[in-house]
């Protein structure tokens, strides 16, 4: 057998392009393509009364420019409601370019397509709108007091109300011996990648077809999309998925508006045609998510064990809702985390605003969900004088109750049923790799020295590797080299290297033979997307399952050449062979030209494949139930989803006068199952851990009372820079492998991020005993908090 | 994000320039263009669209830092990295380097031009608050008379701004449109004198919410002789507060200078006016004011006394 | 006296290449980098000098190419992600290092990091764990939460004690006509 590569650490095939500048990414395609600039609305909600092109249409250098009234057919349309669900009784769409109304900052009105990128913004400073102002509604608190609305036909600006109950929560919770009541909130942050949102597209006037690339998650979601909306055959379309710098979620939404004008407008104009987003519009024209409001209440025993869990949620899904309910489902079924409550009911609005769409951002409605559960868990323990750990123990799922059913349905339409792990496991871990139980004496140790420290842990239950299916194309050449597609696309996670290493290992070939591409329609044209920490589970499993049946393939085929049984032979390093006989062998290259009997030759590989030199005259050239060439495609499509679990915990110091947090500790623990390459998983978390640090501490969506993006702009979103992170995180594993895929992996993508608003509120509340109720929290806030506490005429939790 | 259209310029000479900068009075709009550091994204963002950018990157001898036992003078090239590093300057004028080391980043300080912070006037900058806390000037040359045709050459006038004259308001500096920023001059620390310099900010590297630097001078038995304070962010201009009456005869180095040291701190807030926004409420800038003002009183004052050893303690 | 253009013809020196353009007064050095001369290693990520994805090296020394315009970067040898190679084309230390310490994810913000920090190793070869983060104080990513990051230079710095890689800026001088 060849040396195992799954769960080693092998350096990524990806970086050699990358380091040298030769990556390619949507906006270094197509030179002398022609580029754009989007109109896009200045107000939060306005009706359009007029807008007039006239100064711009006879500018040297400008090509079309396109208003609503330009488009037709399934382009005059709404854009896609991707994901509908029962409950979104009110599912509301934009237009691709907005049709008399707009309703957010950032909604394109007009398209400018010109020779380069500073006509194109030139022309759109020169298109001029007359608006007609309408009253915004921003913030959940004027969502739901409703008085105006962002659609005229959405009562309430209510798109959903969506409730689900395991048991009698309530009853539970009057019961029992204690109960409390906890008030929260969440703010938005934004995926942001460093990439924006980036299309180029290439009409072929002779092939009458369209090719876009485009920096997505989803190129078969876009492909049809196009198609639909341009009215082509799919067959007409090709989406390939170049370099892209970063997703996180937010590319997963499609089509945008950008995604349907550009191959519309290279398709009239007869040239290539690029748009590529600018920051500024990045913020205000993309997807934000996180904002919600929670109310939980809940009953518990004298250990702390949750009888009963009752909780309320608003959730603010901005101006349409494009992606359907999926983060707010996903925040009310993992809320639930490790834990088994007795009784369980949830209930949320999904409600409109006058704001930036909201999407998946890595976590996709988890943190929220988390830091709703973690905060309960950090509440009892303090109302019961007792350690949050232990807390949390006495609620765990345990090891041997797994499967583990919580009676409710999944984002996926499936059961919520957990496929294993060991929660107290990891929990163990954790407080060793933290010094949990040491803690105290170094608080105050810290205290001798006037320093205020605290520490907090958060857990969570990501259920990842959600289907429906993903699939994959494996083909070897003649030459022995192995060529692996998949569908979905890869925005940095290393598919490349990681998918090769299973190939590796499965058909038993070389690393190095193996190359896969990514996201490419005319590759595979059946896919469905990167998101929900899929990709290792969906593709890592439909390459296994494609790989056993090319290998299938080449020993029935050897065994033929070879005289052999198909038991006695083995494939290693590409070549076939006689187990305990290795002078008997063939090489996978050669099985590939036995394969495919040909009628011309090219070169000795297909000398050697003629009709003429191999095979039994007496039988067809290919065997009836066979195809020639030695590959395969395969789809793997479970029953339901894997989850993944973690905890996090955290010390932080924060200084006496100015507020100012720093994070002297960060660890991690995590059960992703099988890994497949530690040092990419390794990555991730640090990449998640980062983001959650922002999330928490720093990165927040400042919107004004009418509706305008303050801060949208890198000088006041504050992403962490390397100074605002952990100088270290402290990792350590646990792999409980999957019993529903063939290798045991459960998806690390989005873990890192989750828990740490959660983890975050609860040390910042352990170091200053003061409720956190509200994240991110800066040190201003945090500033305002210790005042609002120590006057006596407010207090935060009165007594139930 | 792409500049709006201009028309550019890069004169190889001072006369060139000025000319350049005279045309302004005829309406022309001109902005001058030397490390760009603020000014691009401003460009980028179309919130300034001049009709012409006059880079001075090729004008001869403005890179020049001079540094003798009165001062630091700087010319109007001179890049806060380069300012940073140089020796001459950090010891005559130690207070320099210490602010420049808080100016954003590193790349950014390649590139941007000290005296090109101190006349944007943002009250948010480290460097024009310093110029302010140390009494420094900025010269500033422009054509006399009206701009000719080019049969007689026009007379250069310098005049040299007091750092007290220069800052207008937020952004607003006292330099004429036709006037090109020539160089800037930092006095030097006086014996028995010395600074600190400390700021909070959102993320390193970022402007900070409050940012404060002291100058104190101590007498021959350790207590306090002089003490001055100036503050950023907290105020419309750099503004420098004089602090002699908490501090005089004080010795910051005891636990009793805690209350003189809030005393200092109340003072301060008296003539600053700090104000909320989408980062920190007023209330918490005070605070950072506050603070810093303590601390920035108390590393000034060891400053001094460090440099002074054979005096006291 | 030379008066004010709203194009211009430029003469570019890119590692070690002179290129003659003729562009807009207006036009980025990182446009020009990236659409002009088709060296589209260089990335935008946020045209406001924040992100420093498009930094590149300007006689040496790192700089945004998003706050430089095309005409003033005249007259300077600039340095981009593409001319950070070794001499016989393998990956230079900086490059290698990120590759083994696995310090880039999607890539995009790498060139930046990359110019950065072979300029910085220039000038302190042998960096403290909290120079090396100094080094990298100014350049966002959204990927790697920096841990790796921070490996990269402090590996970077083992291997360039015995593999010195190119010297940015001190190439050789701009060849007349060569180049686009």
């Amino acid at each position: 057998m060849t040396t195992k590569l799954i769960g080693e650490k092998v350096p990524r095939v990806e970086d050699e392009r990358l380091l040298r500048g030769q990556g390619q990414y949507a906006d270094d395609l197509m030179p002398g393509a022609l580029e754009t600039a989007v109109l896009r609305s200045p107000h939060a909600h306005a009706r359009i009364v007029d807008i007039d092109v006239s100064g711009v249409l006879d500018v040297a250098g400008i090509h079309a420019v396109y208003t609503y009234d330009d488009l037709t057919g399934p382009m005059a349309e709404p854009l896609p409601l991707l994901i509908p669900h029962p409950t979104l009784t009110h599912g509301r769409t934009q237009y691709a370019l907005a049709k008399e109304t707009v309703r957010y900052v950032g909604e394109a009105i007009a398209f400018v397509v010109a020779e380069d990128r500073y006509l194109a913004e030139d022309a759109v400073s020169r298109i001029e709108v007359a608006y007609e102002v309408l009253p915004p509604v921003v913030g959940i608190d004027a969502a739901r007091a409703a008085e105006h609305l962002v659609h005229d036909d959405v009562p309430g600006n209510l798109a959903a109300r969506m409730e689900q109950r395991v048991g009698d929560a309530e009853s539970a919770i009057a019961a029992a011996p204690h109960r409390l009541g906890l008030d929260l909130h969440v703010e938005r942050s934004a995926a942001m990648p460093m990439e924006g949102r980036a299309v180029v597209a290439r009409w072929d006037t002779d092939a009458h077809r369209l090719q876009v690339w485009t920096s997505t998650q989803t190129s078969t979601g876009v492909r049809a999309a196009v198609a639909a909306k341009l009215g082509l055959d799919l067959a007409q379309v090709d989406v390939m998925t170049p370099d892209v710098g970063g997703g996180f979620g937010v590319k997963i939404v499609h089509p945008w508006p950008e995604e349907l004008l550009v191959p519309l407008a290279a398709r009239a104009l007869g040239r290539p045609v690029r748009f590529t987003e600018d920051r500024r519009e990045h913020f205000i024209s993309s997807a934000h998510e996180r904002g919600q409001d929670q109310h939980v209440e809940v009953g518990f025993d004298d250990d702390g064990r949750v009888l009963g869990l009752a909780v309320r949620f608003w959730h603010d899904n901005g101006a349409y809702t494009p992606y359907g309910l999926i983060v707010p489902i996903i925040t009310s079924t993992q809320l639930l985390g490790p834990y088994k409550p007795g009784a369980y009911s949830v209930v949320f609005d999904s409600l409109y605003t006058n704001t930036v769409i909201v999407t998946p951002y890595r976590g996709a409605g988890r943190p929220q969900g988390v830091y709703a559960m973690e905060r309960t868990m950090d509440a009892i323990a303090k109302h019961l004088g007792k350690d949050r750990a232990e807390v949390r123990a006495v609620n765990f799922i345990q090891p041997d109750e797994f499967p583990y059913d919580h009676g409710l349905i999944f984002q996926d339409g499936r059961p919520l049923i957990y496929d294993s792990g060991d929660y107290p496991g990891l929990l163990a871990k954790l407080k060793r790799l933290i010094d949990w139980d040491d803690f105290e004496t170094f608080r105050a140790a810290c205290a001798a020295e006037g320093r205020r420290v605290g520490i907090g842990l958060a857990c969570y239950v990501e259920g990842t590797g959600v289907g429906p299916y993903e699939g994959a194309h494996i083909g070897v050449e003649t030459s022995g080299k192995v060529k692996v597609a998949i569908g979905l696309t890869s925005q940095g996670q290393g598919h490349q290297t990681a998918l090769a290493q299973i190939v590796a290992d499965e058909l038993g070939v070389r690393f190095e033979d193996v190359e896969v591409v990514a996201g490419d329609t005319r590759r595979m044209p059946y896919a469905v997307g990167t998101f929900a920490s899929r990709a290792a589970v969906m593709s890592g499993s439909a390459v296994a399952l494609t790989a056993r049946m090319v290998r299938a393939k080449a020993l029935r085929l050897a065994a033929e050449a070879l005289e052999a049984d198909v038991d006695d032979l083995e494939i290693v390093d590409g070549v076939v062979r006689v187990k305990g006989s290795p002078s008997s062998r063939i090489e996978l290259g050669t099985v590939a030209v036995l394969s495919n009997p040909l009628r011309y030759a090219f070169d000795e590989a297909s000398q050697a494949a003629t009709q003429f030199t191999v095979g039994d005259p007496g039988k067809p050239p290919v065997a009836e139930d066979d195809e020639p060439g030695l590959e395969g495609r395969d789809f793997y499509s479970p029953e339901r989803s894997t989850f993944a679990a973690g905890m996090h915990a955290a010390v932080i110091e924060i200084d006496e006068d100015t507020c100012e947090i720093t994070i002297l500790r960060y660890a991690v623990v995590h059960d992703c199952g099988t890994l497949i390459n530690p040092m990419i998983v390794e990555g991730q978390i640090h990449g998640g851990v980062a983001q959650g640090v922002g999330g928490a501490l720093y990165e927040r969506m400042e919107y004004d009372e009418s509706g305008q993006l303050l801060n949208a702009s890198f000088m006041d979103f504050l992403m962490p820079y390397v100074t605002e992170v952990p100088d270290g995180i402290e990792l350590d594993h646990l792999e409980t492998p999957s019993p529903l895929n063939p290798h045991g992996i459960k998806g690390a993508g989005e873990a890192g991020v989750i828990p740490a608003a959660a983890l975050f509120a609860a040390a910042i509340e352990d170091a200053e005993r003061i409720p956190i109720r509200s994240m991110p929290i800066s040190p201003s806030e945090l500033f305002e908090l210790r005042r609002r506490h120590t006057d006596p005429t407010t207090s935060e939790e009165p007594p139930r | 994000m792409k500049p709006a259209p201009f028309a550019f310029a890069r004169p190889e000479s001072l006369a060139e320039a000025l000319g350049l900068l005279a045309e302004s009075r005829r309406g022309s709009n001109a902005k001058v263009l030397a490390g760009g550091q603020s000014l691009l994204p401003l460009l980028s963002m179309r919130l300034a669209a001049p009709e012409v950018l006059i880079d001075i990157n090729a004008l001869p001898g403005l890179d020049r830092i001079e540094a003798d036992e009165h001062g630091v003078r700087i010319g109007a090239l001179v890049r806060h990295s380069d300012l940073l590093v140089h020796a001459g300057a950090a010891r005559v004028q130690p207070l320099l380097s210490r602010a420049l080391r808080l100016v954003a980043h590193p790349t950014i300080r390649n590139r941007g031009t000290t005296l090109g912070s101190i006349v944007h006037a943002d009250p948010a900058a480290e460097i024009p608050m310093v110029l302010r806390l140390l009494g420094g000037s900025v010269r500033v040359v422009s054509l006399a008379g009206p701009v000719e045709d080019g049969r007689s050459s026009p007379r250069e006038i310098e005049r040299e701004i007091g750092a007290a004259e220069l800052f207008d308001g937020p952004m607003t500096s006292t330099v004429r449109a036709d006037e090109l920023a020539l160089s800037a001059w930092f006095p030097a620390l006086p014996a028995g004198s010395g600074v600190a310099i400390d700021e909070v900010a959102r993320r390193h590297g970022d402007y900070a919410l409050c940012g404060v630097a002291a100058a104190v001078s101590v007498r021959q038995d350790g207590t306090v002789a002089t003490a001055r304070a100036g503050y950023l962010s907290v105020c419309e201009v750099p503004t420098v507060v004089e602090l002699d009456e908490p501090l005089v005869g004080v010795r910051l180095d005891e636990a009793t200078a805690d209350r003189a040291l809030a005393a200092a701190g109340e003072l301060a807030l008296t003539r600053l006016d700090p104000a909320d926004d989408i980062h920190a409420t007023a209330d918490y800038r005070a605070q950072l004011a506050r603070t810093l003002t303590a601390r920035v009183l108390r590393a000034a004052y060891d400053d001094a006394i460090d440099r002074t050893p054979e005096r006291t303690r | 006296m030379t008066s004010p253009r709203s194009r211009l013809a430029l003469r570019l020196s890119v590692n070690g290449t002179a290129y003659d353009v003729e562009v807009e007064a207006r036009r980025l050095l990182s446009d020009v980098l990236r659409h002009d001369l088709r060296l589209t290693g260089t990335h935008v990520g946020c045209e406001h000098g924040v992100c420093g994805a498009c930094t590149v090296l300007l006689d040496g020394r790192p700089a945004r190419a998003c706050l430089l315009l095309a005409a003033s970067a005249q007259g300077a040898e600039i340095t981009t992600v593409e001319g950070l190679a070794n001499a016989d084309g393998s990956l230079g230390p900086v490059q290698r290092a990120f590759k083994e310490c696995h310090g880039l994810q999607c890539g995009f913000c790498t060139p930046g990091f990359l110019t950065t920090i072979a300029a910085g190793l220039r000038e302190n070869p042998n960096p403290t764990r909290e120079e090396a983060k100094e080094m990298v104080s100014g350049n966002l990513c959204r990927c790697t939460g920096y841990q790796n990051i921070v490996a990269s230079v402090l590996r970077a710095a083992e291997l360039g004690m015995t593999e010195p890689g190119p010297e940015p800026g001190t190439g050789p001088g701009p060849e007349p006509g060569a180049g686009a």
